[in-house]
């Protein structure tokens, strides 16, 4: 097969160096790939999808009409990430979600970031993803946002940076899993010949995460559920998998009620308290009568409890306001502010369109900025300025100076290049990386992640709703 | 585990068994149409849309000339999604229960589930020409077994597997209730005296209708004859699809939930006095009695079971 080539590329490539010369962490799979005609990878891609197919892994796509489900397109060629660069992402990625979740304690009590000057006071309180209700509440052990998704994009050997913090209910977990279960099947030479880190851990260490956030009221072993809002949603098969790795129950609101300050779950002997609620669902719905009176989907009361300590939601509501796209900018000032230190991962460069020059300077820039909704997700409602046509370009400038505090801007990132197996044969695509953080008694890391690749040639979003793709992640231990 | 997890279980085995009865239901009509003479084509379909459930929401989608139409009633029974009886709605509500408790379920169930209805959504009414309707109905019932091996042979006796089983049989000894009823006339005892080629025929069909005709010969030595096939349907232990058999398979079921939660429920009681009924039985005292009333007995019976079942476990 012809060699793989990112020679005419000006991106950073994950396997080969400026020189065509295979990176050190890639020296067998780069090896093995030569070694393989297109015949030969088009037969384990094929393999590789009718394991993803009998397993049910899909992922519906909104308003995609004819396929209600449809596979997330998979990677045969693994992302290796080399043991000392993990460390370094390790190291920054704790960092962060420490400081998040102190920014997330002082801002539901005395704010005193806000009164320190650092952050300005409108952007919390005049923000929707800020909770009120959250207000002078210590969840216990003072955590907040104990699952994390931190997504983060690579532009050269050291560039690292963090695109975006989610804390609310990222998905892309039981992806990892399953991709690393697949790649087993089907390379079993490749892990006999590198030591690569294992992921499989990861359910039992969200289970002792969950188990560790416990409300004062349960003594002895919490009963965990994982509520998801039902089997139409696009990341139900993760909740089920989840559910079913860590061996406790996958509720659905209607299966929950409450009763003498209590949490119950409706069995088939009766009722069964529950103690520790992972959320799948959005604040919104949480609690009909604290939130959204509509929702159908969560369970009224829920707050009440929870603030009264009888029962523990994971994510804590209101995390949302941390990982807002408006607070993004302010992320390596929060770390400074809580830790004291610099900012071991940096942020992507950002204008934040509310602020005059900035909108001035995005306005007269769109054709080369990436410019994003605040509070979008998802790729949604999003410019890609040097691949939008001029009709986008000039409906984002109207939508930009009506609004201009609804978007951020950045640059449009140098996203590294990581061998893909196309329709062309093997080619640089572009990728991303969300390494998975878990906090509870302790945080929790899991090594690598999930890499998510843009199919398409040149393509920089790597979203599965538009068009990409996942690959497993190898974390190469020394 | 949650009454709503027992619910989908129950349900979830109740409609593949529904599923693969539909495709021996239509596979018998297809047989009828390809042997003229024999009670007529019309009359068959019509009899097929019977025991499907189906004929009122069919007439009310195509009138009384659609009837006949024979590519109209296959396509109608095997893919329409707005007829809740196609073999199409009730892989897709098996599968979306089986989703609904995906964690309850073991990997091969969830696989044979699965694989079930992706390939089943891939077929199109053209994949039937040709004479491929009876390698689609095989499929289909394949695919049932596959399952039901599944979960016999990979889940572990607890609750969950005697919901899964009473759902099945719930669903069976309702499917063979109600063949037998919709074909009842024609089994009466005065009809023996009848006895021509077409009533023999018929008689065979309701055999097929159960994949029981090979069964049949060899329990019974002499040629089909009405009494017989009353008896072997009902009241024959031997024979996996009669009353007798699948209510012992829903005692023992009940047993063992009672077994497994410490305590009966009114739904064991209910079940034993239908099993009784049917232990009891005596097919000169049915016929006597009418064999549609007590069918038409058993059916409303063996839905109130389902009825007490729901309301003891907590089925949403």
């Amino acid at each position: 097969m012809d060699a793989y080539s990112s020679a005419e590329s000006r991106f950073f490539d994950e396997m080969v160096d400026e020189n065509g010369e295979l990176r050190a962490s890639y020296r067998q799979i780069g090896a093995w790939l030569n070694g393989q005609t297109r015949g030969a990878l088009r037969r384990k891609r094929d393999e590789a999808d009718n394991i993803f197919r009998r397993l049910g892994i899909t992922f519906a796509v909104y308003g995609s009409q004819e396929a209600t489900e449809r596979l997330i397109p998979f990677d045969i060629i693994p992302r290796i990430i080399a043991a000392a660069e993990w460390r370094r992402l390790e190291r920054g990625i704790e960092q962060r979600v420490r400081a998040l979740n102190a920014f997330l304690e002082d801002i539901y009590h005395r704010q005193e970031i806000v009164r320190a000057g650092r952050i300005p006071a409108e952007l919390i309180v005049r923000n929707a993803a800020f909770l009120p209700a959250m207000g002078d509440f210590s969840p216990p052990r003072g955590v907040y946002a104990h699952i994390m998704g931190v997504d983060l994009v690579r532009t050269g050997p050291d560039q690292f940076f963090v695109l975006e913090d989610n804390l609310r209910t990222p998905s892309g977990v039981s992806y990892m899993l399953e991709n690393r279960e697949a790649m087993m099947r089907l390379f079993p030479e490749h892990f006999t010949g590198h030591r690569v880190a294992a992921v499989e851990r990861y359910p039992e260490h969200l289970r002792a995460t969950l188990n560790s956030v416990a409300p004062p009221a349960c003594d002895g072993e919490p009963t965990v559920v994982v509520l998801s809002p039902g089997i139409h949603n696009s990341a139900y098969f993760e909740h089920a998998f989840l559910a079913d790795q860590m061996g406790v129950q996958l509720v659905f609101g209607s299966d929950l009620f409450i009763d003498e300050g209590a949490l119950f779950m409706r069995t088939t002997r009766g009722r069964e308290r529950v103690d520790v609620v992972y959320r799948r669902i959005d604040d919104d719905f949480l609690d009909p009568l604290t939130f959204n009176p509509d929702s159908m989907l969560g369970v009224s009361g829920l707050f009440d409890l929870y603030r009264a300590g009888r029962v523990t939601i994971v994510n804590a509501p209101g995390t949302g306001i941390a990982d807002d796209k408006a607070i993004y900018s302010y992320v390596p000032e929060i770390v400074e502010f809580y830790t004291g230190q610099k900012p071991l991962l940096g942020n992507v460069p950002t204008w934040r369109c509310g602020e005059r020059e900035s909108l001035a300077y995005v306005l007269d820039h769109l054709d080369e900025l990436v410019v994003k909704e605040v509070h979008g997700s998802g790729g949604y409602g999003m410019l890609v300025g040097p691949a939008a046509s001029k009709r986008e370009i000039a409906k984002f400038r109207g939508l930009l100076k009506a609004r201009p505090d609804n978007y951020i801007a950045q640059p449009t990132l140098a996203l590294s290049t990581c061998p893909a197996f196309t329709n062309s044969g093997v080619a640089p695509r572009h990728v991303d990386l969300r390494p998975f953080v878990l906090v509870g008694d302790r945080i929790r890391i899991t090594p690598g992640g999930l890499t998510r690749v843009a199919l398409k040639k040149g393509s920089l979003v790597v979203n599965s709703s538009q068009g990409g793709g996942t690959k497993d992640t190898w974390v190469l231990e020394d | 585990m949650l009454g709503r997890t027992a619910s989908s279980l129950f349900w979830m085995s109740r409609y593949m068994e529904r599923a693969e009865n539909l495709a021996r239901l239509i596979e018998v009509g297809y047989r009828i149409s390809l042997t003229p003479g024999i009670g007529g084509h019309r009359n068959e379909w019509r009899s097929t849309l019977v025991s499907a459930a189906s004929l009122d929401s069919y007439l009310a989608r195509y009138g009384e000339e659609g009837e006949a139409d024979e590519q109209k009633v296959i396509e109608y029974l095997l893919f329409d999604p707005d007829n809740p009886s196609s073999v199409r709605s009730c892989i897709e509500a098996a599968r979306n229960n089986g989703r609904g408790v995906r964690s309850a379920l073991t990997r091969d169930m969830w696989e044979a589930l699965n694989s079930t209805w992706v390939d089943f959504v891939a077929l199109r009414p053209a994949d039937l020409r040709g004479g491929r309707l009876p390698v689609v109905l095989d499929a289909v019932r394949q695919r049932a077994m596959l399952f039901r091996g599944a979960m016999l042979g990979t889940t572990l006796r607890n609750d969950g597997y005697y919901f899964s089983q009473l759902g099945a049989f719930l669903e069976r000894a309702d499917q063979t209730a109600r063949i037998l009823d919709v074909k009842y006339y024609i089994l009466l005892p005065r009809s023996e005296a009848i006895g021509g080629d077409i009533d023999t025929y018929q008689w065979e069909t309701i055999l097929r209708s159960v994949s029981a005709n090979r069964a049949y010969r060899h329990v019974y030595r002499d040629g089909f004859k009405p009494r017989n096939v009353v008896e072997f349907l009902i009241l024959r232990s031997e024979m996996p699809r009669s009353l007798r058999f699948t209510y012992r398979w829903i005692l023992e079921s009940l047993t063992g939930l009672a077994h497994y939660y410490g305590t009966a429920a009114p739904s064991l009681s209910e079940a034993r006095g239908t099993h009784d009924m049917l232990e009891q039985g005596d097919l000169d005292q049915i016929f006597r009695e009418g064999l549609h009333e007590y069918l038409l007995n058993f059916i409303a019976r063996n839905n109130a079971l389902a009825s007490t079942l729901a309301a003891d476990y907590n089925f949403p």
